[in-house]
């Protein structure tokens, strides 16, 4: 046959595409299992993180249950939606519906007697997603710990918020400007990264990442319209 | 009738040989530069990027080579960028079931292997006109040159930039304050932020060139 001719051209892309098809088709649909309990337990990783527990990845699974006595799921209007399971919420997904139609994860968790709120946090850095959770201590307005991760913000500099300096900072921030005056849209003002670092008697700011600014205020809008959702919620229980 | 050539012959062997030094497809072809400098932070994830460009340019030979008599001209550059992609993606998907921790911290640059000039270079250059035994031999020794370098470069700038080797400890424990720490760090030793730099990585790899080329000096262009 011409193997200058169009259908032998046709016929051999034809075949190559199908083979190289259901080669790659069967190893995805083999690997697929091992890569999905890869990522959940990386997620139980970063939420017992977020609480101070630092695990193994292929501990996180068992120690997940000792430490998260509880899984919620909330309406926007702070009730609880029984049907759906806290963990199987994929933000990725709530983050494009409307705010009144998502659903709104949350974690209590118990340690050393000590109750903790964590709040999945998910948004936009400055080429890709970036995400992690944030806990907060049994008052709901003290922070406890963060996580953060991303999918493609600039190694050595966005990218450092994946990096224990900068996630330990938020440790005994506050969220509330009057921790007495309730969770309302007023009182309440988030924790910020701050340019060019934050004072020492800031109780709302951290030091941003130098050469990292976009990515930095992705955490802070991040941080601060995630948890707006859950301000009616903490202020009925 | 042609006489049948031994699977390890001189010419096979020098196939193996010849891109770890005289024909290195780092150092002396300068392919393949920007994973060399992204991923030798570490040494693990260079190893398995090593490893994994090994295995992709070595088949990716093979199945091309194989496939020599068999692919139209004129859609020859597609036929090769669709075997090595499959090849890549199969790499990819094993990193993330069997070793997601380094998945992660290589992340695009997995991806990125379909465009490492070595892989391309190498079946335009070789597979294309020789056996499958010699290409794929071929691709072995490219890219077992490739790992070497980014091995080298990974060694030195884990231990210069974390005073780590595959993540032990070599130079002491450095703690926030000199009197806890052990080893070097309690004589006030620091470890060399800026080795963990990409650009630090670009000059190690000169001064690597360098010393290559003041050894072996057929390298050096008259």
């Amino acid at each position: 046959m011409d193997r200058n001719s169009n259908s032998y051209t046709l016929i051999f892309s034809s075949i190559l595409v199908i083979i190289v098809a259901l080669v790659l088709a069967f190893v995805s649909q083999a690997t697929k299992s091992r890569f999905e309990s890869n990522q959940s337990n990386e997620k139980m990783q970063s939420i017992l993180a977020s609480i101070g527990i630092d695990v193994e990845r292929d501990q996180a699974a068992k120690l997940f249950d000792n430490y998260i006595k509880q899984s919620l799921t909330l309406n926007a209007d702070g009730s609880i939606n029984k049907s759906v399971n806290a963990f199987d919420v994929d933000l990725h997904k709530e983050i494009k519906k409307e705010a009144s139609k998502q659903l709104y994860p949350l974690y209590i968790a118990e340690k050393d007697g000590k109750k903790f709120y964590v709040v999945p946090l998910y948004g936009a850095g400055l080429w890709d997603a970036i995400w992690g959770y944030i806990a907060l201590d049994s008052d709901k307005n003290t922070v406890e710990g963060t996580v953060f991760d991303h999918k493609g913000e600039t190694p050595g500099l966005g990218a450092q918020i994946t990096e224990k300096w900068f996630q330990a900072q938020f440790h005994g921030k506050t969220i509330l400007s009057d921790s007495i005056a309730g969770f309302n849209e007023t009182n309440f003002i988030s924790v910020k990264t701050v340019k060019g670092g934050a004072k020492v008697d800031d109780n709302h700011g951290v030091d941003a990442i130098s050469g990292g600014t976009k990515t930095s205020d992705g955490v802070n809008a991040m941080i601060a319209e995630r948890l707006a959702h859950y301000l009616i919620y903490f202020q009925n229980i | 009738m042609e006489e049948k050539e031994s699977m390890f012959s001189k010419k096979n062997i020098k196939l193996l040989k010849d891109p770890l030094n005289d024909n290195n497809p780092i150092t002396v072809q300068v392919l393949g530069i920007c994973s060399a400098l992204a991923v030798t932070v570490q040494i693990k994830p260079a190893l398995v990027m090593a490893i994994g460009v090994t295995l992709v340019v070595a088949f990716s030979n093979l199945i091309i080579s194989l496939l020599r008599n068999f692919i139209p001209n004129r859609i020859r550059i597609i036929v090769q960028l669709v075997i090595v992609a499959a090849l890549v993606i199969l790499v990819d998907l094993t990193l993330k079931a069997y070793s997601y921790d380094i998945s992660k911290q290589l992340s695009v640059f997995v991806g990125l292997i379909i465009t490492n000039c070595i892989v391309m270079g190498r079946i335009e250059a070789f597979a294309l006109a020789n056996k499958p035994w010699p290409s794929f031999v071929d691709g072995i020794g490219n890219g077992a040159g490739y790992g070497f370098i980014l091995i080298v470069v990974s060694v030195i700038r884990e231990l210069l930039g974390s005073g780590k080797l595959l993540g032990f400890e070599i130079l002491g424990h450095k703690a926030k304050t000199i009197a806890e720490s052990t080893g070097l760090y309690t004589i006030g030793y620091e470890n060399n932020g800026f080795i963990l730099l990409a650009p630090m990585a670009l000059i190690i790899l000169g001064v690597f060139i360098w010393v290559q080329r003041s050894i072996n000096t057929k390298l050096i262009e008259k």
